[in-house]
């Protein structure tokens, strides 16, 4: 325990590990059938799966969002996006486009082309990324309702659909694309040098300059990373309901996102970065909801508790918080 | 010794960081009105011991006593609101706010509840005077170089100083003049019967102002010496517990065969505002030092050559191509490397490991798409850990979590790692302790044998002298003088840079 704990790669996985078994536990002991998993006509099924599936759209958002806040950004659009990518795949469907590939290619582009907005502004103007993305916060969802024409749009596909409820190797199909994009993601930065770069960002700009590093084009490349990632939620989430609703898709989900990537331990002033963790931080929200939905608490509370579950978290991180406890605790010691 | 007679005790301090015993039952006696040295090699847990004093850190073990009363600070202004006051190892102020601001932040004097900014900017700039420093203290504290930076944090420390000044390294950005006045300042305090701690590598000014000495090696305390009664030679064996290895060849040698053929040739390179046009010229396997006050230009012109900042006159003719750099990235791709003089605004990238900061600049040379493996990356931080004695528990730490001087042989291994053909080092020794420091020129000498070029700007002349083939003067950022051979003096380069 004490060789685990003193190597600092292993310790920052201690706390969020922790909180997620803590959660799993609770919900354990209020509902043994938790954990119940079975097998029937070649799917999985049990509340295991579901926090799985439903942590989809979080998941992707905080990997895109883990690489933005590591070089010491933040992306408040990314729910705004899933709106915009969301309804331009509505559009083109009841347009009559049958090619999946075109649907998902254009719902991928609205991705990029927000992501390439917020890049410009954040990485070659200078603008604080917490405003650069805020124009695209609130100008995204207007630009979604403006596709929609201010209406929720309908559609049938039945490949399309296959996205947000489809099924492969027994998994919900979300759930898969989730795999997908992380082993992709996580093979790009740790099998190049680009996830040292992204770190040596946001660790100190002013020393990767003196480095040759390009801040500006890796600003520009997690953002667009992070507005395809928004694209491939919007799209899950549409898939799912068959439809498009520009006032409601992906809303507040950047808040959920930037916490799922707190929680793992990310520092917001930029630095280092764990995937992983980020996916064990969004697992984390989505357990939390799950259990005060099940622990039969009146779902009013349910956001107090769960702000009171994630400052918790945070404090146990805190470095600061560990030294006056600490300090605290040698005063009491030495006056009995 | 008796209680009465400490104004600060520290009695059997133990801290611990995860995987690092930093301190073992360390003890500490400091008088009113006295300058006592705290003395040891990189990594032994001087700076460690000055923040459990101060409260950054929570001792795991010991009691602290001050005036005889035992002490229990869990913040900085804990420590300040009891009379104990702190220059620390790495400028901490806030780097946006303006150097008035600085110097009164967090005791800002108010005028019926506002800030009374009048009364600030007045005071800094007197306060300031006593430096000699004569800068506009409404600007942003960022827009002065790291040793006005410095001198603006000792003003703060000393003007808020009650019982206990602590200065950690204050000097290791400071040139002899500016020394001096910090001298002249802390014996005046001294009178006044504060205590002072005293940090620093430069045992000249360990005997020149303190009384008393306390040594550590390897987190424990060695003892307690009279600085009257202990020689030079038994301090730096109690330092590294051993005797140095004989500096004898410092002495310069004129190696130099006037036939090697030139690495870089500057022709009237310059830059309005910033740098006069310079001639410079430097041979294959040369050192050319650079001498010269502070703001001089030293600086600016090893981000001339490395292109930080871009050239806007004169041509530059680099292993006998003509360049012109618009980033850094093309000067490494070149072949050339830069230690800058503000290590942790420049250099370090506090939460990565020590490995990477190490491999970073070869990675960078390669490309991103030809990712060193990590066994390669391994064996590449193991070896300069070794060879430059970087005292470290493990290479996966992050280097934030080093000690100053440590930090700063780190930078030096990630430039010496990329394998360049012209290295250019502003300051590469500063708080590196004297053992590392001899392995460190030795280290250098030997690159120069294979063929490194080196450009090395020093306030200390001693180390100019030690290495330089050539040394070229600066003052007011331009160049005033260059010497060679048996010119290279410490007293020779004095005049030059004292001469109007
Ligand atoms: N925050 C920290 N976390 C972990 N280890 C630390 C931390 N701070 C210091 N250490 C370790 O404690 C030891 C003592 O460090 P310290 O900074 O006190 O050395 P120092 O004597 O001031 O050296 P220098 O002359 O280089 O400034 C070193 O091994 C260092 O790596
Ligand atoms: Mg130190």
């Amino acid at each position: 325990m004490n060789a685990f704990l003193s190597n600092p790669q292993l310790r920052r996985y201690l706390w969020p590990v922790a909180g997620l078994l803590l959660l799993l536990l609770i919900n354990l002991i209020i509902s043994p059938e938790f954990f119940n998993l079975t097998f029937k006509d070649g799917r999985f099924y049990g509340s295991l799966i579901d926090v799985l599936n439903r942590a989809a759209p979080i998941a992707l958002l905080a990997i895109g969002m883990t690489l933005v806040i590591a070089t010491g950004g933040v992306d408040l659009s990314v729910g705004s996006v899933m709106a915009i990518a969301g309804a331009v795949s509505a559009y083109l469907i009841v347009s009559g486009v049958d090619s999946l590939t075109v649907i998902i290619a254009g719902g991928l582009a609205a991705g990029l082309v927000g992501g390439m907005i917020n890049g410009l502004l954040v990485g070659y103007m200078n603008i604080q990324p917490i405003v650069a993305t805020l124009i695209l916060m609130v100008a995204g969802r207007g630009v979604a309702q403006l596709i929609n024409e201010g209406q929720i749009v309908t559609f049938q596909h039945e490949a399309f659909s296959f996205l947000g409820t489809g099924y492969f190797l027994g998994l919900p199909f979300p759930i898969i694309l989730v795999i997908i994009t992380f082993v992709l993601v996580q093979l790009l930065m740790r099998r190049t040098a680009l996830g040292l770069y992204v770190e040596a960002v946001g660790a100190n700009a002013s020393a990767s300059r003196y480095l040759g590093i390009n801040a500006r084009a890796i600003k520009l490349s997690v953002y667009c990373l992070a507005g395809l990632c928004a694209a491939l939620a919007g799209m899950i989430a549409a898939a799912d309901i068959k439809g498009s609703d520009a006032n409601n898709a992906g809303l507040w989900l950047e808040l959920d996102a930037i916490l799922a990537v707190v929680i793992g331990g990310a520092s917001l002033m930029g630095g280092r970065f764990s995937l992983v963790l980020s996916i064990i931080g969004a697992l984390i929200i989505q357990t939390l909801t799950v259990t005060i939905i099940m622990s039969g608490i009146p779902p009013k509370f349910n956001l107090l508790i769960k702000a009171s579950a994630i400052i918790l978290v945070l404090l146990m991180q805190s470095p600061r918080f560990q030294q006056q406890l600490s300090s605290l605790m040698l005063w009491r010691k030495r006056h009995g | 010794m008796s209680n009465a007679t400490a104004v600060l005790q520290l009695r059997g301090i133990h801290k611990k960081f995860p995987g690092v015993h930093a301190l073992k039952g360390v003890d500490f006696t400091l008088r009113p009105g006295e300058i006592h040295a705290l003395l040891g090699e990189n990594g032994a847990g001087k700076s460690t011991l000055i923040k459990v004093m101060t409260g950054v850190y929570t001792r795991d073990g010991g009691d602290i006593l001050l005036d005889g009363q035992p002490i229990f600070p869990a913040s900085t202004g804990d420590a300040q609101a009891l009379g104990i006051s702190t220059v620390y190892q790495e400028v901490n102020l806030l780097p946006n706010l303006t150097v008035a601001h600085n110097i009164y932040l967090g005791r800002e004097p108010k005028r019926w509840g506002l800030i009374d900014w009048k009364t600030i900017n007045q005071r800094s700039r007197e306060l300031l005077k006593n430096y000699d420093l004569d800068i506009d203290v409404t600007q942003p504290l960022s827009s002065y170089s790291i040793a006005v930076q410095q001198l603006i944090a000792i003003a703060r420390g000393v003007d808020m100083s009650a019982k206990v000044l602590i200065l950690d390294e204050p000097t290791a950005s400071l040139d002899a003049d500016e020394v001096q006045s910090l001298f002249r300042i802390m014996r005046s305090l001294k009178e006044r019967g504060i205590g002072i701690v005293f940090v620093t590598h430069f045992l000249d000014q360990v005997y020149a102002v303190c009384d008393r000495i306390t040594i550590l090696r390897n987190a424990e305390l060695v003892g307690e010496f009279e600085a009257a009664t202990l020689t030079r030679p038994e301090l730096v064996g109690h330092m590294l517990g051993k005797e140095l290895a004989a500096l004898e060849d410092r002495l310069h040698q004129t190696t130099s065969e006037s036939a090697a053929a030139p690495a870089l040739t500057l022709t009237q390179v310059g830059r309005p505002g910033t740098l006069e046009p310079v001639d410079l010229q430097v041979a294959q396997g040369e050192v050319v030092g650079l001498a010269g006050l502070l703001g001089s230009g030293r600086t600016e012109l090893c981000r001339l050559i490395f292109g930080v900042d871009k050239k806007q006159s004169g041509t530059m003719v680099f292993q006998g191509k003509t360049i012109h750099l618009s980033s850094t990235k093309e000067a490494i791709d070149l072949g050339m490397g830069l230690c800058p003089e503000d290590r942790k605004h420049d250099g370090i990238l506090g939460p990565l490991s020590i490995r990477e900061n190490i491999i970073l600049a070869q990675q960078i040379k390669q490309g991103w798409w030809r990712f060193i493996p990590r066994k390669q990356q391994n064996a590449i931080a193991e070896k300069y850990v070794k060879d430059i004695n970087i005292a470290t528990s493990d290479i996966e730490k992050p280097i934030e979590q080093l000690s100053g001087g440590n930090q700063q042989k780190v930078i030096l291994a990630r430039w010496l790692a990329s394998n360049p053909s012209l290295l250019l080092l502003d300051e590469p020794t500063r708080g590196i302790d004297i053992g590392a420091h001899a392995e460190i020129i030795k280290l250098i000498r030997q690159l120069c044998e294979q063929g490194l070029s080196l450009i090395v700007a020093s306030s200390e002349l001693e180390e100019l002298v030690a290495f330089s083939d050539k040394v070229v003067v600066l003052r007011d950022r331009r160049k005033v003088a260059e010497l060679t051979g048996s010119d290279i003096q410490p007293d020779t380069i004095m005049r030059a840079i004292a001469s109007a």
